[in-house]
């Protein structure tokens, strides 16, 4: 029974897959560009934002025409309503990633200090997203709430980064402080990458169970100090 | 405290068993829509509420049924203030073959009621309360049998509440309607609870989900899941209900 929305429900998850997979990809490329001043690489995330703008219409479009033709509730309401709150998710996760590849092409950038965890930030970035829209295709709950608590390791990654940044303009008396600029910046969207993941882990949470309660719980534990 | 208590209650036609340890309290002045699939038992125990099932031989029920606390079963309820109290509107607009004035002063005047400036009174008001006064108020003479269906529904929703009841039972109310007199119709329903119970049967599932205040789902004589509306769609709390609802039952 209900074949044809059932096929549409796959089909629904096979383009998620295929938006996560351009949002990944976008997040991989544009850091590696921005570190190894590759900027071929960085006009390439930026053309790719489009494709992954185009994404997001087609599957709102999708999702629309489930909520008409189908008049889904329960398990399908929530489903189809995460996937419409995730894709703003997945498009801002694109967003960050051209804003990224942009620094490298509008700004003079050295790359003089040590960036390696950059490199690692984005790694786990690159990570939350893949497995939190992992989650909602296999409506994983244990994945879900991993991604959760994964953001806490981006969080901690973006104050070490920082940090690093302030001693090494004041090591430089003042040099490199455009350098040192560009650098957080592409942090601060790394971690903001991290927080949409969050984001969409969170919505699957919705999508399994029809409420926020781990969401919750984590950032309860997170104010109280429990999870750094 | 509901305004009708259900008890335990089972009910049999001859040996088979239609409805099997149903509890259930409906709250006053709200509607609660009753759904499943064909044959589950949700028009039997609709029909129950008002004692329609007297007419069916060898049906035989077991616990209680109380309206306002009272047993509508026990020997001292007399069925015929019952059903002016417990109202009904069926599947199919069932008006009488006379005129839209006598269709609606029938059950005023079975109850006594004679005097014309009183049957006039009861009669506009019953109209104008089912939204349908503006349409036939200068054909009142004429025969309700020319009317659309849409119409006829709601005459017949109109001479349920000329005897004043409590309660208002409806079965299927918009199955036979076209979605604008559907529409009427529903929003009608959701007028009348300020001042009626409603208990509605409904195979229209976003019917159920657009009026009623609460749900109740029936499964092979078993209720299976009753909850506020919204909770029981969005997230029901038995796998089966889950099923039935998103189409994915059996």
């Amino acid at each position: 029974m209900r074949n044809k929305f059932d096929m549409q429900l796959d089909s629904l998850k096979e383009q998620l897959t295929n938006m996560g997979e351009l949002c990944e990809v976008a997040i991989t490329k544009a850091t590696e560009a921005i570190l190894e001043g590759k900027e071929e690489q960085a006009r390439e995330v930026i053309l790719a934002d489009e494709e992954i703008d185009q994404a997001e219409k087609d599957i709102e479009r999708l999702c629309l025409k489930l909520l008409l033709q189908q008049q889904p509730v329960a398990k399908d309401l929530r489903q189809i309503s995460a996937a419409l709150k995730m894709i703003t998710d997945m498009e801002r996760i694109g967003d960050q990633a051209s804003d990224i590849a942009e620094i490298l092409l509008s700004t003079d950038l050295k790359m003089e200090m040590d960036n390696k965890d950059i490199g690692v930030m984005a790694q786990a970035a690159a990570k939350m997203v893949r497995e939190s829209v992992r989650a909602y295709v296999e409506q994983n709950m244990m994945l879900a709430k991993k991604v959760m608590t994964a953001d806490d390791e981006v969080d901690r990654l973006f104050d070490k980064i920082r940090q690093e940044i302030i001693e090494y303009i004041a090591k430089e008396n003042g040099d490199g402080g455009e350098d040192a600029v560009d650098l957080i910046m592409v942090a601060k969207y790394l971690e903001r990458i991290g927080d949409h993941a969050t984001n969409i882990a969170e919505w699957v949470e919705f999508s399994v169970t029809g409420n926020h309660r781990i969401a919750t719980e984590v950032h309860e534990r997170k104010s109280a100090g429990e999870v750094k | 405290m509901g305004k009708i208590n259900i008890k335990d209650m089972d009910l049999f036609y001859g040996s088979f068993q239609a409805l099997k340890n149903v509890n259930l309290e409906i709250k006053p002045n709200k509607i609660t829509a009753f759904i499943g699939p064909s044959g589950c038992g949700k028009s039997t125990l609709l029909k129950s509420l008002n004692r329609m099932n007297d007419l069916v031989e060898g049906c035989r029920i077991e616990g209680k049924i109380l309206l306002d606390g009272q047993d509508i079963y026990a020997k001292s309820m007399d069925v015929n203030t019952l059903r002016k109290r417990v109202g009904m509107v069926f599947q199919k607009p069932n008006p009488f073959p006379m005129s839209i004035y006598d269709n609606v002063a029938y059950g005023p005047r079975t109850h006594g009621i004679h005097s014309k400036a009183r049957l006039d009174e009861i009669v506009e008001k019953s109209l104008r309360n089912a939204a349908i006064w503006d349409e036939v108020k200068d054909r009142l003479k004429k025969s309700a049998l020319g009317m659309s269906g849409g119409q006829q529904q709601r005459l017949c929703i109109a001479r349920a509440l000329a005897v004043e009841p409590e309660v208002l039972l409806m079965d299927e109310p918009t199955s036979a309607l076209d979605p604008i007199s559907t529409s009427k119709i529903e929003d009608l329903a959701a007028d009348l609870k300020k001042d009626y119970t409603i208990v509605m049967v409904t195979h229209n599932m976003q019917q159920a989900v657009r009026i009623s205040d609460n749900t109740a789902f029936f499964l092979l004589g078993e209720m299976i899941e009753y909850n506020n509306t919204e909770k029981l769609f969005s997230i029901p709390s038995d796998k089966r209900t889950e099923d039935y609802i998103t189409g994915r039952f059996g």
